[in-house]
């Protein structure tokens, strides 16, 4: 293990690998990535396999539409010898009140003022493109055909390959155990492999970013909490996109390989680190499926599990540079899109760190908007 | 043997593939799982699981019983959900 790091990066998800790729592609030498487990273990590899533009701030909006561009030609950028699958087929969002129309309204109205080719559809075009949708119960919907799916585990291994052979180290079963500060600006990082010197520290942990900022004193209104998720039986192809409410609180995609990957959230999730899966999930899945999109309810489960959402208050990520520790970077609370958002975290966070102009400006995602409380709330998470 | 073979019946992963990704530095099922989706299908692998960990062991000299296999998660075998949304409906 090397002693000595341009920059330490901590976290081998998408985020953590994508800034990897960033830095080394721009230049920067002497890159590390520590990873506790192996490669995408977090919650990159545990999520939704679901990326859409349809958002409801324009910060939102700016990044997934970026992010989105970036993997419709991912597999060449990145040269990657398997294929990230990204099957454009489409977010079919569904309401069940006229308040949650009233909102996607307000939210196409912000898509469309950052060029993102969403549309309201009647129940009778929702029905054109989900023929066995149950729409006596819903009030109204939205369409983006550009949203759709991506294989979470190809796309951070295109990201990771690629930093790899542009010389980034990846130190995997690697834990970073305490960061050392002189006079407010970052010296490094120990493990519990052993001591690394670096001026950079970039904290790409997410879930478990919390306390990889106690390292440095630095205290973040993040928490993380957990999301359940299920896979069916794979079937012939009979959903082409990923229908989702957040009032009925369910998202559900049929993926390339023909299995459905199904989720909702939980408002009573206690605020822990806990990836076990429960009963009353199963059930509650079960139960809405069944109502709004009845003949997938004939489909077999066969495994339920979970993955850790990072939330921020206004459940919009955080990139910023901590002031009480110079060189101490954060990349994380992505509330359910880091996933989606990996390509801009790289590019963003890369930026900032060689103080280059930035590709999009991400600059009110810092730290201090939580002390000053201008928040802009994102409406439309699962 | 031939590595044609199919080691994963349900997601169609021969042993070359195994083979290849363990060269290439890919030591954990879990990791295999992740790239092949060996694993993944419906029978969970209760069929390629011993399979993919001993060729973990050969390729790395360890004990069988040291390699990790994913953790095992519900349901034991397939339920239709709608029998399980029914059920669910009993019960109020």
């Amino acid at each position: 293990m090397k002693n000595r790091a341009e920059a330490v990066i901590i976290g081998g998800g998408i985020s953590g690998c994508s800034i990897a790729y960033n830095l080394a592609k721009k230049g920067m030498k002497d890159i590390v990535v520590l990873e506790k487990n192996y490669i995408c273990s977090g919650s990159t590899g545990r999520c939704g396999a679901g990326v859409r533009m349809q958002w409801g701030t324009e910060m939102n909006c700016k990044i997934a539409k970026k992010s989105i561009e970036f993997y419709e030609n991912a597999n060449e950028i990145l040269q990657y010898e398997r294929d990230v699958e990204f099957k454009q087929k489409g977010y079919l969002l569904v309401a069940d009140t006229d308040h949650e129309v009233d909102q996607f309204k307000k939210n196409i109205e912000v898509q469309h003022s950052c060029g993102i080719p969403s549309t309201m559809l009647s129940l009778e075009e929702a029905r054109e493109i989900v023929p066995y949708l149950n729409t006596d119960i819903l009030k109204g919907a939205a369409f983006c055909g550009r949203d759709g799916f991506l294989n979470p585990f190809h796309t951070t291994d295109a990201f990771y390959r690629a930093a790899k052979r542009l010389g980034v180290e990846f130190y995997t079963f690697t834990e970073a155990t305490g960061i050392r500060t002189e006079k407010g600006r970052v010296t490094g990082v120990e493990t519990n492999k052993g001591y690394i010197s670096t001026n950079i520290v970039v904290n790409a942990a997410n879930a478990y970013g919390k306390s990889i900022c106690d390292m440095v004193g630095l205290d973040v209104p993040i928490y993380s909490e957990r999301h359940q998720i299920l896979v069916t039986e794979p079937v012939e192809p009979m959903q082409d996109p990923m229908v989702m409410s957040f009032g009925l609180n369910f998202y559900i995609q049929q993926s390339p390989e023909g299995s459905f990957i199904m989720g909702r959230g939980d408002d009573k999730e206690p605020k822990d680190l806990r990836v076990t899966s429960s009963w009353q999930f199963l059930e509650e899945m079960a139960k809405t499926i069944d109502m709004v999109l009845p003949p997938v309810s004939k489909l077999r489960v066969i495994r339920q599990w979970a993955g850790l959402y990072n939330m921020t208050p206004d459940k919009q990520p955080i990139y910023d540079e901590a002031e009480n520790a110079k060189g101490f970077y954060l990349a994380l609370g992505f509330s359910g899109h880091g996933f989606m958002f990996g390509p801009i975290t790289g590019i963003a966070m890369s930026e900032m760190i060689l103080k280059e102009e930035p590709t999009i400006d991400v600059s009110m995602l810092n730290l201090n908007r939580f002390k000053t409380g201008k928040l802009l709330m994102e409406p439309s998470v699962v | 043997m031939d590595e044609n073979t199919i080691i994963c019946r349900c997601s169609d992963v021969t042993l070359k593939e195994i083979r290849d990704l363990i060269s290439q530095g890919y030591l954990t099922f879990d990791e295999i799982k992740r790239i092949t989706r060996a694993g993944m299908g419906p029978c969970q692998g209760k069929t390629c699981g011993h399979l993919i960990m001993r060729e973990i062991a050969n390729a790395t000299g360890q004990n069988i019983k040291d390699i990790k296999f994913q953790t095992n998660r519900p349901p034991v075998v397939g339920v239709k959900l709608g029998l399980i949304a029914e059920e669910g409906r009993n019960e109020e």
